[in-house]
């Protein structure tokens, strides 16, 4: 089974304060740390899951400037066999769609039975390379997939519903998959995994080797075009408590009393 | 300005809400912008929910067909594609949901029609289309403007309009013939799996404390389970504590968890994306306890504290078990 998994470099923002640059057109990124993509690092798991069990080969691909070969070197280190850095100064400004015409630009020409995306990049939230992709290449797809059981040429696949519930469909081989957080536990990388990860090919490509022109990349080759960026408003103006965490808590006890509710 | 097509979900038997509170933005588009609302209905034995949708749009094309009866984002594609290039319309309106991701990235592809995914409000600017959607976790909204079209393709967010009450809009009903010649091999439905019913039923509970990220350890979750054992409540927690397996499914609020509706929701170390908030947002009262001041949730919260999670917790836990004391 040969599997390409579609990576992203992306600031970790789940527990930073995110400030919005003054043209307003994006957030401050300097002193954040860089990480993959959440989903995507569940993709990697699945991918490396399958390549243990049947054997074949994981390609890691991204799209992105030199500091995304940390992501890369992550997935070569928990165990995809090479990786491909697709960078051009053109893909600044690319939405998801741009991204998916950069990817398959390069994938048209591989071999794989298997392509896992995540199901969305925790930054941008589109959630549209994955299928944009699968329908580029004429293969069929499946989003939000939790569960995944290969058998001859096709594969069981479960789509995470709204609610808990989940679709089961069975896809014909070669398909694209977007893979939705939970349905591994993505391992640690090992210091032998790093050691190993040195010796991995990490190969970079730009638009010109990939026969892409830079006009379909980029902002003009995007759906969307950002305007600007703002802190969303407020639904309700929550009242802070001041003070130090036991006054806090004491404030907070005798709301929870006046209400009733201790 | 021609069309506004809002695509029906259903499933299971029922439309889903999104499809209402899409036809509610789109009547209101339809309108300023001088179009038809036109609801898409794909399905079989489908009647009920044609002449329902018919109070909500001015015309309503149904598409029949024993192919169509639970959703195949292949078919699903087939049969709108083949709308679409027929009606020409200027705005495809589908949910943001397990059906939409799965459908409108490759139909907006095959139709060449610039899309935008998860959009939270949307509005016509000298004929173009401009979206709002959130970035990085819910933390920032983004405008954006399409690529000028003919047509384009949003995604809408379920719970982002208000669903308007039915008037009698006495949409005409349009039956169209299938296009479809067959089930196609390549990806075919099984069948539906419901969740495990857990032990808890939360949405049962008075009162939920529940756990987000900022716990940040399996071993830490006794600190806020603690507390809600002092308040006589149940504890629930984000997605990301049951992705990594610290607590089970059923205690999952949010999009593909519990909707809950408690007397008091505290929300601890948890940051309030949307996929969360949407499962809790109806409660009658929210306390937040995180220390980044602008996370999200503090928006949705009438109390917030913004503070280190392993300071106040306990102090909240010991000061409330004092007061159950005395």
């Amino acid at each position: 089974m040969d599997i390409i998994v579609c990576v992203k470099h992306v600031p970790d923002t789940t527990e930073a304060e995110v400030v919005i640059t003054e043209d307003g057109k994006s957030i401050k990124t300097e002193d954040m740390p860089f990480v993959i993509n959440e989903w995507d690092e569940y993709a990697v798991e699945e991918a490396i899951l399958i390549k243990e069990r049947l054997g074949g080969t994981v390609t890691a691909v991204t799209v992105g400037p030199e500091e995304a070969d940390a992501t890369l070197r992550r997935c070569l280190a928990k165990g995809a066999d090479r990786a491909i850095r697709i960078s051009d100064e053109a893909l600044e400004g690319s939405d998801g769609y741009a991204i998916a015409k950069a990817l398959h630009s390069l994938i048209k020409d591989m071999q794989f039975d298997l392509i896992l995306t995540g199901a969305q990049a925790s930054d941008d939230g589109y959630g549209v390379v994955g299928v944009a992709l699968a329908e580029m290449l004429g293969i069929p797809h499946a989003a939000l997939v939790k569960k995944i059981e290969l058998k001859d040429g096709s594969a069981v696949v479960h789509r995470e519903l709204e609610g808990g519930l989940e679709e089961v469909l069975e896809v014909k081989l070669p398909a694209l998959f977007t893979i939705q957080t939970g349905i591994n536990e993505p391992r640690y990388v090992s210091i032998m995994g790093i050691r190993r990860a040195r010796a991995k090919e990490l190969k970079v490509l730009g638009l010109a080797e990939l026969g892409l022109g830079a006009g379909e990349v980029g902002v003009e080759g995007s759906w969307l075009r950002i305007q600007r960026l703002y802190t969303p408003p407020p639904k309700k103006q929550a009242t802070i408590l001041q003070g130090s965490p036991s006054d806090v808590a004491a404030q907070l006890a005798e709301i929870l009393k006046s209400r009733g509710l201790v | 300005m021609g069309d506004i097509f809002v695509l029906a979900e259903h499933r299971m038997g029922e439309i889903r809400d999104v499809t209402f509170e899409m036809l509610s933005k789109g009547w209101e588009l339809a309108e300023e912008a001088g179009g038809t609302l036109t609801a898409v209905l794909l399905g079989h034995g489908v009647d009920g929910f044609a002449k329902k949708l018919s109070d909500y749009a001015q015309r309503v094309l149904v598409v029949e067909d024993p192919l169509l009866e639970n959703f195949n984002a292949e078919l699903y594609q087939m049969v709108l594609s083949h709308l679409m290039r027929e009606y020409k319309p200027s705005l495809t309106m589908i949910g943001h949901t397990g059906f939409g991701v799965d459908l409108a990235p490759a139909l907006a592809v095959e139709l060449g029609v610039p899309l935008a995914t998860d959009c939270i409000d949307l509005c016509f600017r000298d004929g173009s289309l401009v979206v709002v959607r959130q970035m990085y976790g819910g933390k920032v909204n983004a405008e954006a403007v399409l690529r000028p079209s003919e047509s384009y393709i949003v995604t809408v967010r379920p719970a982002s309009f208000e669903a308007r009450e039915a008037g009698a809009a006495g949409g005409e009903i349009v039956r169209v013939d299938s296009p479809l010649k067959g089930e196609v091999d390549y990806k075919r439905f099984v069948r539906y799996v419901e969740p495990p019913k857990g032990e808890v039923d939360i949405t049962a509970a008075d009162i939920i404390v529940s756990v987000g990220r900022g716990i940040k350890d399996e071993k830490n979750i006794p600190i806020v389970e603690e507390l809600a054992k002092a308040l006589g409540g149940v504890l629930a927690c984000s997605r990301p504590i049951v992705d990594k397996g610290w607590l089970p499914k059923d205690r999952q609020v949010g999009s593909s968890g519990k909707t809950v509706r408690p007397k008091v929701y505290i929300a601890v170390g948890i940051s309030g994306a949307f996929q969360h908030v949407v499962g809790m947002k109806d409660s009658e009262l929210v306390i937040a306890i995180n220390k980044d001041p602008k996370a999200p949730i503090f928006s949705f919260a009438d109390y917030g504290i913004v503070d280190d999670l392993f300071k106040v917790v306990p102090e909240l836990t010991k000061k409330i078990q004092e007061l159950k004391a005395s």
